[in-house]
């Protein structure tokens, strides 16, 4: 009787694992047979000329760089709210306050907004500051989405530390500072995950980026002019009616695919330089 | 090391964590230049005797000291005094070895770093001086630049010391130091904490009653918060004058 409990809940857990496994592979797989045939060196070096979204020659070179502008400056802002918000809730109050706990509580509630809330929030600000739709709006926008994420794996990753090395640091007689920049090279790792599950989750987005990045055909030369994304790009290839341009689409998400994939290695390499020593 | 008067003198020092009062009426002399042992059962307050002196408590509110404990005639917990300089002057070894996530050299190189004890030239030489003192030398030597992580349990340990060492700091508080070490380990750390004492005044804190015996010029034998007996430890094991003391050194209860 007990081996059969054991072995139903081991199906259970590889049925899981597969299902898993299986999505995965299946997006992939579609986006690879449907968008490879539709790759070619014009879609990531040419913007799209006129009629691109009818089937002439072009590119999506306007949203590959819009995307990456956007989550560059998304991800900076929010590293740069995230991290010492991080440090004061942990190592600044102390070890029940109230106020961490109303913190997390507060970007548990922002993580379940739904990335459209966001976007007309976003919206409603860049009017409210007369503001047109815009780079600079974009980035703000993700930016919102993006911090909670970042901040509650950046909070979950910091109270993973061995809870030995800041007393082992303070009773050096380090100050709070001097103990926050070694913590730092510890933690590392688990900020770099928090950032690059940010970048996935941002640089994905079409909702919040659809009101106020805009959407154009050239590359943004400046934070107030518009600037194209890849989800926004895959969405309007998609809509088109001729079936060359919908596979183009799929070539647009698998670069988009690629683009994280590159952000991963390249933020995990350096990563693991910096924090070579870890305990 | 300044002066000769190097002692400790601890007055009606109460400790309460969560309001419980776990140190209760603490008056002691704590000799200089000589290796005291705080023994006692668990839960005695030992370790909460020990933090109180580099004055950790400050970082957990819930924990609330109050009375004077004089290091060199100043008040610890005097208002003008800078936590800082308290923690740079008394070494804390700790119950297990806790590395810094950096290189063998930095780590012993971080104290005097970020006291800024020497200059760039003299550090090298100052952590090859603290990592012979600590014994650890001739093992790491090779692998100076390479991370302390990989480092057994009694080699961390002897790297803490010596990155406490290198901190200069005067006094040396060990909490339960040789706890989690191996029998050689321990043995390689009890003869450094002998040799230490010519110039550092020590205070562990132990469980083992026989560490104590092996080490100890003066002993502070503590229960449920309160110092029952202190004194000389020949005193102390051959003519112990409480029945408590008497009851705990043949092992009634430990």
């Amino acid at each position: 009787m007990k081996k059969a409990e054991e072995n139903i809940f081991k199906v259970f857990m590889i049925i899981a694992a597969l299902i898993i496994i299986g999505l995965l592979l299946f997006i992939l797989g579609t986006i690879i047979l449907k968008g490879v045939p539709a790759l070619s060196w014009n879609m990531i070096t040419k913007l799209p000329g006129g009629g691109f979204y009818l089937g002439r020659e072009g590119g999506v070179l306007n949203a590959i760089v819009g995307s990456l502008y956007v989550i560059a400056g998304a991800v900076a802002i929010s590293i740069v709210i995230s991290l010492p918000l991080v440090m004061y809730i942990n190592f600044y109050l102390p070890h029940k306050s109230p106020l961490a706990g109303i913190v997390r509580f507060s970007f548990d509630i922002l993580l379940g907004v739904p990335s459209i809330v966001y976007g007309a929030f976003g919206f409603a600000l860049m009017i409210f500051l007369g503001m047109r739709a815009s780079l600079a709006g974009g980035i703000i926008t993700v930016a919102m989405l993006i911090t909670p994420i970042m901040m509650r794996s950046f909070d979950e990753a910091t109270k993973l530390m061995p809870r030995d090395l800041p007393d082992s640091l303070l009773s050096l007689g380090s100050t709070k500072y001097e103990m926050i920049k070694v913590i730092m090279r510890q933690l590392m790792p688990g900020f770099v995950t928090a950032a690059l599950l940010a970048t996935g989750r941002g640089i994905g987005d079409a909702a919040t980026v659809l009101f106020t990045a805009g959407y154009t055909d050239n590359l943004p030369g400046s934070l107030s002019q518009p600037a194209a994304t890849l989800p926004l790009s895959i969405f309007f290839q998609l809509g088109s009616p001729v079936a060359e341009v919908q596979n183009r689409a799929y070539a647009s998400a698998l670069i988009l695919t690629f683009l994280i994939l590159i952000l991963s290695f390249a933020a995990r390499y350096f990563s693991s330089k910096f924090s070579r020593n870890r305990l | 090391m300044t002066g000769t008067n190097h002692k400790i003198r601890i007055e009606s020092l109460n400790v309460n964590i969560d309001g419980q009062h776990i140190l209760k009426n603490i008056d002691l002399t704590i000799p200089g230049r000589e290796i005291t042992c705080v023994i006692g059962p668990s839960g005695c307050g030992k370790s909460t005797f020990l933090k109180s002196l580099n004055r950790m408590h400050d970082e957990n509110p819930d924990v609330n000291v109050s009375g004077s404990i004089f290091v060199d005639n100043q008040d610890i917990y005097d208002r003008n005094i800078n936590v800082i300089d308290i923690r740079k002057k008394m070494g804390l070894l700790a119950q297990h070895p806790c590395p810094l996530p950096m290189s063998v050299f930095d780590n012993v190189a971080y104290g005097p770093r970020i006291h800024s004890l020497d200059s760039k030239k003299e550090i090298s030489k100052t952590v090859e001086h603290y990592l012979r003192l600590a014994g650890l030398w001739d093992e790491v030597k090779d692998k100076l630049h390479s991370s302390a992580a990989p480092l057994s349990l009694g080699q961390q340990q002897r790297l803490c010391l010596a990155r406490g060492l290198a901190t200069e700091p005067e006094y040396i508080l060990g909490d339960e130091a040789t706890s989690s070490l191996d029998p050689i380990s321990t043995k390689k750390i009890e003869q450094l904490f002998v040799t230490l004492k010519e110039e550092y005044t020590i205070i562990l804190v132990t469980h083992i009653l026989r560490q104590a015996r092996r080490l100890a010029d003066y002993i502070v034998f503590m229960y449920l918060g309160e110092i029952i007996e202190a004194g000389p430890a020949d005193e102390f094991f051959n003519n112990p004058k409480q029945q408590l003391t008497k009851d705990y050194i043949a092992g009634s209860f430990s």
